[in-house]
């Protein structure tokens, strides 16, 4: 079977765990985000999936393929796109692209072949034979996607794809991956700190400090919020919050000089609140939820990038 | 399971290493002019002054031939393994390390590139010869080309383990000074090494890098040195020395792939 499972994940550097006991399950064909900030573990999950370090204790497999026990089968299955990208920048495109073909025995008419239908498929026909250095980031990085769709992976993982990408190179790449999946049902799994990049996803797991807080829809996960955002700046953050639990019947949070709350009539209540604690009221505002929201109800603190 | 490729893997490997260094003239230049400027240097200052045992009139020039010439492998190597530190973290070894090689094929490819930028240096720095009176005796070509694959492979196995288990080049050039230069100097190839009870006559007969120079020397013509050990020891040795560094660097990739 394709896809991902996790499960009772572990691993630590020294004293300090940096996955806690995760469970995750990527089905097959499914574009998946990892979101979390620093540190929350989203970099060392992507290394155990690509093979690159072991996990202390728990389960992986990828593809079928145990990443501990069968590693070379999980490396047969994914195809794996950097941070900062394998490409060799002193060859040309065409000639990382012999090697990187030559890693997985392929040669001949065959690399010759299939060198041209992932160039022509992201575009870089007309590239292939400039040296990798005097590319744009998204070029680079289209050619490291390339590099890996040469050896026909189940399972593309990525991390951090879009760093270091201007705006329309996202879009782009955002463009490439959604074909993939839907010519070659192709699962993808990507790392990121972008909310509005991981929203795009069919599923996110949100991680944080090394802990699975949650996995869902980015529709479900914005609904566990509720319907509306209200975010209330005051200098008397207590008294504010007293208010909105004890008055209005709401469940807010203490953010950095902010209270929020969920509702799902959040002008009334903003309109209630500014004119029940008018001196202390700087500003209300009502939004709907994104996924910082959902992070931030999860774990009550903010998503710091 | 053996889903693993190696052949054409270690060749591709070996054939980016040959592309890249080609492609970076500075390279070439960089491995060969520091050899050549201590030998055109040294050659001309030690040459009034010096003897070598059981080869009255040598030259220094001629003398420290093949210990340039060593030099110049131990150089070309260094830059060909260097490039591991960065290139396993952030770069073209990362893809390397998630497809489905075996461990085997990074360790081949990698000595085989660095080997043969180490011969191709050595050889085109043999055109010099002459200049200091060396000659080629046909019948100990093939030895001489032997000892250089040898010699070639075995510094590039010294530099392979040391930038494996590095993070950062500068600890690489701290043991380059600590280590890999002393077993150079240290071999025969700077000095003539003392006969009989002497610490530094102790130092050079277990240094494997002393039978490599050794090995090239007694190929070359015009190279009467005596108290050498002889070219069937002298490829012996360093041909171990090869499996050592090998069989070593096989041991730390393996290790740190932690592959089953």
């Amino acid at each position: 079977m394709s896809g991902i499972r996790i499960s009772r994940l572990e691993k630590r550097y020294g004293d300090r765990t940096v996955l806690h006991e995760l469970d995750l399950t990527v089905q097959s064909g499914e574009i998946f985000a990892l979101l979390g900030p620093n540190g929350s573990g989203k970099t060392t999950l992507f290394r155990i999936l690509s093979t690159l370090i072991a996990p202390d204790g728990g389960q992986a497999e990828v593809g079928g393929c145990d990443v501990v026990r069968d590693p070379s089968g999980v490396r047969t299955k994914i195809g794996v796109v950097f941070q900062s990208p394998s490409l060799d920048k002193k060859l040309t495109v065409r000639e990382n692209l012999k090697y990187g073909g030559a890693l997985h025995g392929l040669h001949g008419e065959e690399l010759r072949s299939r060198i041209k239908a992932a160039s022509a498929s992201l575009r870089l026909d007309e590239k292939l034979d400039e040296i990798v250095e005097t590319l744009s980031g998204g070029q680079q990085r289209r050619a490291e996607i390339a590099k890996c769709l040469l050896a026909r992976p189940e399972i593309l993982l990525l991390d951090e794809p879009s760093t270091g990408l201007d705006p329309s190179a996202r879009i782009d790449l955002w463009t490439v991956l959604v074909r993939l999946r839907e010519e070659h049902g192709m699962t993808v799994v990507f790392t990121s700190h972008l909310m509005d990049e991981s929203a795009k996803a069919d599923r996110v797991a949100i991680l944080n400090a090394g802990r699975l807080i949650a996995c869902d829809s980015p529709e479900q996960l914005l609904q566990t919020t509720g319907p509306e955002i209200l975010r209330v700046a005051t200098r008397e953050e207590e008294r504010v919050a007293k208010f909105l639990n004890d008055e209005c019947a709401l469940s807010p949070q203490i953010i950095e000089g902010e209270v929020r709350a969920a509702t799902s009539d959040a002008h009334a209540i903003a309109a209630r609140v500014t004119t029940a604690l008018a001196p202390v009221v700087l500003s209300t505002t009502v939004s709907k939820p994104t996924l910082e929201d959902v992070f931030l109800f999860q774990t009550g603190c903010r998503f710091h990038e | 399971m053996n889903n693993t490729h190696f052949w054409r893997p270690s060749l591709a490997l070996w054939h980016r290493d040959v592309v890249r260094f080609l492609r970076q003239r500075n390279r070439i230049i960089g491995a060969l002019a520091t050899p050549l400027v201590f030998w055109v240097l040294l050659g001309a200052g030690f040459t009034p002054s010096f003897s070598a045992p059981g080869a009255a009139g040598m030259s220094y020039a001629a003398y420290f031939f093949p210990g340039t010439l060593v030099l110049i492998m131990l150089f070309t190597a260094i830059f060909s393994t260097i490039s591991i530190i960065e290139d396993r973290r952030e770069g073209f070894l990362q893809g390397v390390l998630v497809a489905p090689v075996s461990p085997g094929a990074i360790v081949f490819g990698k000595f085989l590139g660095g080997t043969t930028l180490a011969v191709g240096q050595a050889i085109l720095f043999c055109v010099l010869a002459p200049f200091a009176g060396i000659s080629f005796p046909p019948a100990l070509l093939p030895t001489l080309f032997l000892s250089f694959i040898l010699v070639g492979f075995s510094m590039t196995g010294l530099g392979f383990l040391v930038a494996w288990p590095m993070d950062s080049t500068q600890g690489f050039h701290a043991i380059m000074n600590i280590v890999l230069m002393p077993l150079w100097m240290v071999s025969g190839a700077l000095f003539p090494l003392p006969q009989g009870n002497s610490i530094i006559g102790w130092i050079g007969a277990l240094n494997p890098v002393t039978y490599g120079v050794a090995a090239i020397r007694q190929s070359l013509g015009g190279q009467a040195v005596s108290g050498l050990p002889g070219i069937p020891l002298a490829l012996g040795v360093t041909f171990l020395f090869c499996v050592g560094t090998y069989a070593a660097s096989y041991w730390l990739v393996l290790r740190k792939r932690k592959i089953a």
